[in-house]
């Protein structure tokens, strides 16, 4: 087993400075989630972490795992040929909205029903960032985009609600604001035995922010830091005051059947079948 | 004592799973579709047995990306399907390609394009095979003509994959794929079984692109320490991404002609009939079967003809063409396509007039009749 004491033996340094724009919140989630790798106290050696297409993608090539930046919208597949064929490796999947919510829509829903364990950390910018601004299937109703140019006619779409009626055992949002929330919830999330999906609400001033006139970084820190309610306090809250804002915390946690753990029953059950039948 | 190995009734689809449990294969993920499913079921069977993976994934773009993970780990992983589903597929095939990751597809050929004749044979992904992915790659494709074939090949498309690291084409069609014959196995430790290689240098040390002689990467397993990174992008020889034209140009040339040096153990062919023909028949798959029926039956009337099985279509073995149709009087290539084999054929033999094609698309097998009557026509 691979321990560390120095949370910087996470990150592949020599291949920083990272590609992201001035002011993205990329960063923050990666940060969140290796203080969560770190103070969960994973073996470096049995954690592989998994991408797919797009600015959040390109985390995995900074962090010192193996790693596997895959096809678009495809890594959760790959993250479950990992976990299938080696159940003891820890599998973290960093995906975007666009990658996540519209083009690997299905095999978030089956990765979800399976419950199978991997640990789904969905960076939303509410942008196709990487292609230059195009709206994802999280981008709010009525905002800006290059190919909304009137505004986005489709409906604001709430993926930790999929997550969880798909089967999800666990699930999270939080936001590049509420870090300490975020490093939480990925914790929990790699703790459960099950499929665990968080929703890491990022900002994107390039390709998003500008258009939409939401100001500069900070100023969408503070749009994030005003609108989010922890579900908690929202339970006793008047739905009136809820009206313009979104929620954070945790959103689900059950109990479920794990995949690789039930097929590895399975093949204890054939392996001892076969050896009564020799005898 | 009686095994497995004794003389038994097998299906083509079965032989071809028989082939990769016998090769090592210990991962399988995929999506039900006609004519290749009897794969998956005896997967889904078979695998947990040995302790192997099987699982049916949502579509078959999930199934190969399950595959190529599951790869990774150091896992020998196949997948099946057939047209609808090998187009799916080409994305992820064109990402083991570029990222060398070794893996079997297997693609149990029926009638295209789109639906086409989901139970009907058709030989006509030959193209696909080799093209299907965008942008240029290495790639191996292997086609059986029996039911044995289907065994013994998809051992060597495990075993190709693994020492080349390739993703390897297996090109069943719905004729070898759903034929019963009567098969005796080889013993299992006749078989000759390949792992790919592995690093032996530190985790410090590993350079996950970088090569000796060989061309071929040393390839280390998920979880055992080496901290490697993977990515479809391209890449330098420690695996992360590069923008360096010169670097690029570097790997892509060795990624393009890494199967260059290995053409001879590569190229599977047999031949029948060959020593005094003068004329020839090149085909593949289920109709060589006609073929060597048709050739039988034109030897009886003196006419001199001789059969090439191709059982390795890509790389295209283009020195075994030259040299099996040297000299000929006219040369045939059957298959159940508009002619794509021929395309191959022509070009490198760079000689129109000695060829002819003898081509079937409407789902029903050339019969042997039909290239008779063809050979006669040109040859008397």
């Amino acid at each position: 087993m691979q321990t560390t004491t120095n949370i910087e033996n996470l990150f592949r340094l020599n291949r920083l400075p990272h590609i992201w724009c001035p002011g993205c919140g990329n960063g923050i989630i990666v940060n969140a989630v290796q203080k969560a790798i770190y103070e969960s106290g994973l073996d470096k050696d049995k954690t592989v972490i998994v991408s797919g297409i797009g600015c959040s993608s390109r985390a995995t090539g900074y962090m010192n795992f193996d790693t596997l930046h895959t096809a678009h919208g495809r890594a959760i597949t790959f993250a479950t040929g990992i976990k299938l064929a080696r159940p003891e490796l820890n599998v973290i999947v960093l995906t975007g909205d666009g990658d996540c919510a519209a083009i690997g829509g299905n095999h978030l829903i089956h990765a979800a029903r399976r419950n199978i364990d991997l640990n789904v950390i969905m960076f939303n910018n509410s942008i196709y960032g990487m292609t230059g601004g195009q709206f994802s299937p999280m981008t709010p109703h009525g905002r800006l985009a290059t190919t909304s140019p009137y505004g986005n006619l489709e409906r604001t779409f709430d993926i930790c609600k999929l997550a969880e009626c798909a089967g999800a055992s666990y699930v999270g949002r939080s936001t590049v604001y509420h870090v300490q929330l975020l490093v939480n919830l990925i914790k929990k999330a790699i703790e459960n035995k099950g499929f665990s999906f968080v929703e890491a609400i990022s900002i994107c001033p390039i390709s998003y922010g500008r258009r939409n006139k939401l100001g500069d970084a900070p100023k969408m820190l503070e749009w994030l830091k005003e609108h989010a309610v922890n579900i908690k306090a929202a339970q006793k809250m008047e739905p009136e005051k809820l009206k313009d804002k979104f929620l954070i915390g945790e959103m689900y946690h059950g109990e479920a059947p794990e995949y690789t753990q039930l097929y590895d029953e399975l093949i204890a059950k054939l392996q001892k079948g076969a050896e009564k039948d020799v005898r | 004592m009686k095994t497995k190995r004794n003389a038994q009734l097998l299906q083509g689809n079965q032989a071809c799973s028989l082939g990769a449990l016998d090769a090592g294969v210990r991962f399988y993920a995929g999506y039900p579709i006609t004519p290749s499913t009897e794969i998956a079921e005896f997967m889904a069977e078979e695998l947990p047995k040995v302790g192997g993976k099987f699982i049916q994934m949502e579509d078959e773009i999930a199934g190969i990306g399950a595959v190529v993970g599951a790869a990774l780990t150091g896992t020998k992983a196949l997948t099946a399907t057939s047209g609808p589903g090998f187009s799916l597929m080409q994305e992820i095939i064109g990402f083991a390609a570029m990222t060398e990751v070794p893996c079997v597809i297997v693609n149990v050929q029926r009638m295209g394009p789109s639906t086409g004749g989901p139970t009907s044979p058709a030989q006509a992904d030959i193209m696909q095979a080799r093209w299907g992915t965008h942008g240029d790659h290495p790639v191996i494709a292997l086609s059986p003509g029996s039911v044995l074939e289907a065994y013994t090949l998809t051992i060597k498309a495990v075993n190709f994959s693994e020492k080349y690291r390739v993703p390897v084409i297996f090109l069943l069609d719905e004729v070898i794929g759903h034929l019963r014959e009567k098969v005796v196995l080889p013993e299992l430790n006749e078989l000759e079984i390949i792992d790919r290689k592995r690093p032996t240098v530190s985790p410090e040390q590993y350079k996950p692109y970088a090569v000796d002689e060989s061309g071929i990467p040393a390839m280390a397993d998920f979880g055992q320490g080496y901290h490697w990174h993977v990515t479809g992008l391209n890449h330098d020889e420690t695996g992360g991404p590069t923008g360096k034209a010169d670097v690029i140009n570097q790997q892509l040339s060795r990624l393009f002609h890494k199967l260059d040096q290995y053409r001879d153990e590569i190229t599977l062919y047999q031949t029948f009939d060959v020593e005094d023909a003068e004329y020839l028949l090149i085909s593949f798959g289920c109709s060589t079967r006609s073929s060597l029926a048709a050739v039988e039956l034109l030897r009886n009337e003196g006419i001199k003809v001789g059969l090439l099985q191709l059982q390795t279509i890509w790389p295209f073995p283009d020195h075994v063409i030259k040299d099996f149709t040297k000299n000929k009087k006219g040369v045939f290539v059957v298959e159940m396509n508009d002619g794509q084999l021929c395309l191959e054929v022509e070009r490198t033999i760079g000689n129109r007039d000695l060829l002819s094609r003898i081509n079937k698309i409407n789902g029903e097998l050339i019969t042997p009749q039909e290239i008779i009557d063809k050979v006669k026509e040109v040859a008397l």
